[in-house]
């Protein structure tokens, strides 16, 4: 009879610990266009949230949506508050130290400078970054002057009105800001930083992290990643 | 919103403007005003608890409950704001899953903390993983409300503490001299006349409680500040129909006026209730309403 209860209540703990893996959360920053951006009607948006709903289908979860403050991103993962961060996140050892990152959803790709004129000294002048980025870090051994900000807006907005001489920033999303901005250009060679951008997940969660890696791969394999990559223009292709 | 709506790049001058601030953005731009309404509106009562409780207890004569108030408001109003909504409340959620974990699921038998994670039972998880947004939501403001009572609790508590004792040594010395006990002469005669000294504390409290709702964003909350930088940000035409430039000055000129006209508001009805706290008081402003009547 004791021997009939505990395996029905192990049954019951598998079984809701199922019931929990149905419903994924996935946090994202929702200010890095084309990555993930609020759409006009107030959602998530963007190749992230295409992506992210894709790779829900294909492993069969139940995926919600949830923003959160690009600085305390990493934090709520590991305390659980989501389980996925799905954020333009690039692969860099020192944050594999805390988080698990699945296989790349897009190559290493390059960071770019954008100024407002072409004679900038990006070795020894100001240069904005977002704080917290593998592009933050790269300007502070640069022996540039690094200022960070915490929105990726505000680091465009620093080279407008002067306070940076450039700032340096994945190339997909400064591209854009280019092309819509007569005073603002691309300036000096691409630079190649990290190992492109991977799901966050926690370290104790392998199960989900394998699934999403299968799915990821699935998608390489049919190419349906490589149409997405181009339809957004956030990188090359695999 | 409006049937004219549909194309928006057809539009121009007023109609697209009446388009451009009733897309489901702005909506939740304008929700998020209630939202902080709101928080203002449980926070301020609790964290005003928070202070008398605070306050109350320091002043024991128990030694533990005196170290206890004592010890929370040098505490809290030591640590940076930032660090405290930074790490607290993912303390306090922490906090809370942990004790559900250890009441819920007596049988794990694998460690809570591995490496950097916190990992708790299914059951134990506050909200449930299955729960709805909404639910998750409720939750992060009601982390919102708690962190933000207690730590503007310890400085209602520090005001209370220094209006306790501000109030005139002979009103509880004529209270003794009439029979009351200590527990009496609190209730009947220090609690009521200390309102009046604490007041301007308090007021000052409430206007640096109103300006520090952006810190909800950290919470995960999405507040006006946000909204207003996220919409005044630069719309590019890949990924909006209404393209536009670096609005946020326009979006925070609006935050600022909003402000403004708050703090006008809450000056009046302080100053009313001043007013009111002021009368028969033994201070130079209840004499003076005293002179004027008499």
């Amino acid at each position: 009879m004791k021997k009939i209860i505990l395996s029905t209540a192990a049954l019951a703990i598998s079984a809701s610990m199922a019931m929990a893996q149905d419903v994924v959360r996935l946090g994202t920053e929702g200010a890095y266009p084309p990555w993930n951006f609020i759409n006009d009607s107030g959602e998530v948006d963007g190749f992230e949230r295409e992506l992210g709903d894709e790779l829900c289908k294909r492993a069969e979860l139940n995926c919600q949506w949830v923003t959160n403050d690009w600085d305390s991103i990493i934090p709520n993962l590991v305390s659980g508050n989501y389980d996925v961060i799905i954020a333009g996140m690039s692969i860099t050892d020192e944050r594999d130290e805390v988080i698990d990152f699945t296989q790349n959803y897009t190559p290493p790709d390059p960071s770019a400078y954008l100024a407002m004129s072409e004679d900038v000294d990006l070795e020894g002048g100001v240069i904005a970054a977002q704080a917290g980025t593998i592009q933050a870090g790269y300007v502070a051994e640069s022996g540039a002057t690094l200022v960070e900000f915490a929105t990726p807006e505000e680091t465009i907005a620093a080279v407008r009105n002067g306070e940076a001489d450039a700032v340096l920033a994945d190339k997909s999303f400064l591209t854009p800001v280019a092309d819509e901005d007569a005073d603002l250009m691309i300036v000096g060679p691409d630079v190649a930083l990290g190992g492109g951008v991977g799901l966050g997940v926690r370290e104790s969660d392998p199960e989900l992290k394998a699934t999403l890696d299968a799915a990821i791969q699935s998608m390489k394999d049919d190419g349906s990643l490589n149409a997405m990559i181009e339809k957004w223009d956030v990188a090359s292709t695999f | 919103m409006f049937s004219y709506c549909a194309d928006p790049d057809t539009l121009s001058g007023l109609t697209w403007l009446s388009c451009y601030l009733t897309t489901g953005k702005h909506m939740q731009f304008y929700l998020s005003f209630g939202t902080v309404l709101l928080l203002l509106a449980i926070t301020a009562p609790s964290a005003l608890l928070f202070g008398f409780f605070g306050a109350a207890s320091a002043r024991s004569r128990i030694w533990p409950v005196a170290w206890f108030g004592k010890g929370y408001i040098a505490i809290v109003r030591g640590v940076p704001d930032i660090a405290f909504f930074l790490f607290f409340v993912i303390a306090l959620d922490q906090g809370f899953e942990w004790v559900r974990h250890q009441v819920l699921c007596p049988d794990w038998d694998q460690p809570i903390r591995q490496g950097n994670d916190f990992i708790v039972c299914a059951q134990a998880k506050l909200p449930r993983g299955n729960t709805a947004q909404w639910v998750h939501e409720v939750y992060g403001f009601f982390l919102a409300v708690l962190t933000f009572s207690i730590v503007f609790g310890a400085f209602a508590a520090n005001v209370l503490f220094g209006a306790m004792r501000a109030v005139p040594h002979a009103q509880i010395e004529t209270a003794e001299a009439y029979g009351m006990s200590r527990r009496q002469t609190f209730w009947r005669i220090l609690v009521p006349q200390m309102w009046v000294y604490a007041l301007p504390g308090l007021s000052n409290l409430w206007m640096v409680l109103v300006k520090a709702t952006p810190l909800l964003f950290l919470l995960g909350i999405e507040d006006i500040v946000y909204w207003a930088r996220s919409l005044g940000g630069t719309a590019n035409p890949r990924f909006t129909e209404y393209p536009h430039g670096d609005w946020r000055m326009w979006y925070f000129l609006a935050l600022l006026i909003f402000y403004l006209g708050f703090t006008r508001i809450s000056e009046i009805y302080l100053e009313r209730l001043m007013l009111k706290l002021t009368r028969g008081q033994a201070t130079s402003g209840g004499e003076a309403q005293r002179k004027v009547t008499a």
